[in-house]
């Protein structure tokens, strides 16, 4: 099972500490998982032009083919002006239609404001479904007053991260099971 | 329709088209090489023509796995090895190159082939070439209107004058030679949507469009929408020939064909597109109102005279070397064409 994890803001740190966690649940819970983390922080990637995915070089065409090859995909943002970053919107416009067809997506987000709450629900979920993804309906998440010093220090939320990743895994072997049981009754 | 060379008389026109792609035999791993695979496009070329096959297609694409990126070449190597089944491109990516070099190639082949030759003209779905041929891909849709608007009046006009914005002006300039006729057919491909037919509908030129896959009723409303067009211009849709074009794979049975083809399309798509064929929507291609033609020949035939009846469409053009199938499957496939399924569509739409 490959995973694909996506830290999508390069601006602050709390997206990625909590990805970081979940890094490491996946490492120590399902050690078989493949787990790829990208931060895009820490690449450099162009705006969409239009192409096909496999036509982008460089940064954007790493970040494109790694996450077209995941079996499930798990997006950490956090939330500015009431919306997603552009930098994980722009991942979402570098993709062909259907992208996530076949695959998993669950949601980790985090918020200077408890405001933000159905942002993921009511904004991200839509992208992800249109996008034929199997969603892990209930996402994390994390308000500023659970870190300190880049740390969780809110138990609930390492429990819910350690659902998230239950939930995440079951689903997509549920999923590939039920996929390749459907295949199978093709004879072709 | 004569301006097209298209003889309503004789039934719906059915060809083969071959985007030249140059990709690994899915069931064995192994890849021919490019000679071999160009050398196989003119053997598919005559043995169409030998079935009695109307028209024979090579596409232009300069990406990865393809191989007939000099497609104005492999067709004048076509034109000299035939000598009745129509040619053209399938298609020529009008926006990256010259309309006046592209004339002249097309009319020399038309001029080699005694007049069998046409050109579809398209916008390219894979943008690499942009680059490579030195374009620029913002000026996408502006370079495909003013080529081909260039192209079609090359094809009108012996001595142009032109001037536009993507090359030098023509001052009364001669495009040498003249095809066998005079003119040959120039049509516009068109991608699924309407949206996209429509373009060709404000042109008022034939058009010929990509069917893939999906039900034959969304590719209709797509042909019903290029006709609404031409009418608004006040010409009569009647006049203008319309082509589809898409999968097509016969084998005895309808289980077996689909069995075969399968790999094919799906490790081509992935390979080409980023993205394999779902199983499930390929399903669904074996029933009759889906416009992929795949199954036993008698299905076939009664898909196309399906399509046929929905779209009143003038040729069909059929793509079954996708993916690196072996040559004698495809040699197999020509063979069912012209013994059970051309002659059946031919009696069923010739006009009398």
């Amino acid at each position: 099972m490959k995973i694909v994890g996506i830290s999508g803001s390069i601006v602050g740190s709390k997206t990625r500490s909590v990805m970081n966690y979940l890094s490491k649940e996946i490492a120590d819970k399902y050690p078989e998982a493949e787990f790829i983390l990208i931060d895009l922080a820490e690449y450099n990637l162009q705006f969409s032009d239009g192409r096909n995915y496999l036509e982008y070089e460089g940064d954007t065409g790493y970040v494109t083919k790694t996450i077209m090859e995941a079996d499930a995909i798990v997006i950490g943002t956090p939330i500015f002006q009431a919306s997603i970053p552009a930098t994980l919107k722009n991942i979402f416009d570098l993709l062909p239609i259907s992208a996530f067809r076949d695959k998993v997506a669950s949601m980790l987000v985090t918020a200077g404001s408890s405001k933000h709450f159905l942002v993921a629900e009511q904004q991200l979920k839509p992208i992800l479904s249109y996008m034929k993804a199997q969603m892990v309906q209930s996402y994390v998440f994390i308000e500023e007053k659970d870190f300190h010093h880049k740390e969780i220090v809110n138990d609930d939320v390492l429990f819910r991260i350690e659902r998230l990743v239950e939930d995440t895994i079951l689903l997509t072997a549920t999923y590939t099971k039920l996929r390749e049981q459907k295949e199978a009754q093709y004879l072709f | 329709m004569e301006k097209y060379r298209i003889d309503l008389s004789k039934g719906l026109e059915f060809g083969l088209y071959t985007l030249g792609d140059h990709i690994s035999n899915p069931n064995t791993g192994k890849r021919i090489s490019a000679k071999q695979r160009l050398n196989e496009i003119i053997e598919l070329a005559k043995l169409a023509e030998q079935a009695g096959i109307d028209f024979f297609s090579v596409g232009e694409s300069h990406q990865n796995y393809f191989t007939t990126q000099a497609h104005t070449v492999v067709l004048s190597a076509i034109a000299q090895a035939t000598h009745k089944i129509k040619i053209g491109s399938s298609s020529t990516i009008i926006s990256t190159s010259d309309p006046v070099r592209v004339y002249e190639d097309f009319a020399t082949i038309d001029l080699i082939s005694d007049g069998r030759a046409e050109i579809i003209a398209g916008r390219a779905s894979r943008v690499g070439l942009y680059k490579l041929l030195g374009y620029n891909l913002r000026d996408y849709e502006a370079l495909f209107e003013e080529k081909f608007e260039l192209l079609l009046k090359i094809n009108e006009e012996e001595i142009v004058n032109w001037s536009g914005n993507f090359r030098e002006p023509l001052n009364n300039a001669e495009i040498l030679p003249r095809p066998k006729n005079g003119k040959i057919p120039i049509w516009r491909a068109v991608g699924g949507t309407p949206a996209s037919a429509m373009k060709a509908g404000y042109a008022a030129v034939p058009m010929m469009l990509g069917a893939l896959g999906g039900p034959v009723s969304v590719f209709k409303n797509t042909i019903d929408a290029y006709r609404e067009v031409v009418k608004s211009k006040g010409i009569d849709p009647a006049t203008l020939p319309v082509g589809t074009t898409g999968f097509f794979f016969a084998a005895e049975t309808t289980q077996e064909a689909l069995r075969e083809m399968y790999p094919y399309i799906n490790e081509g798509m992935k390979l080409t597109n980023g993205q394999g064929f779902p199983k499930q929507a390929f399903a669904q291609g074996a029933d009759k109102r889906n416009v992929i033609n795949v199954g036993s020949p008698q299905e076939i035939i009664e898909k196309i005279l399906y399509q046929h009846e929905q779209f009143v469409h003038q040729r069909y053009l059929a793509q079954m070397d996708f993916g690196g199938v072996p040559f004698e499957k495809l040699a197999k496939n020509i063979e069912l064409i012209g013994t059970e399924i051309l002659p059946a569509i031919k009696k069923y739409t010739a006009h009398k």
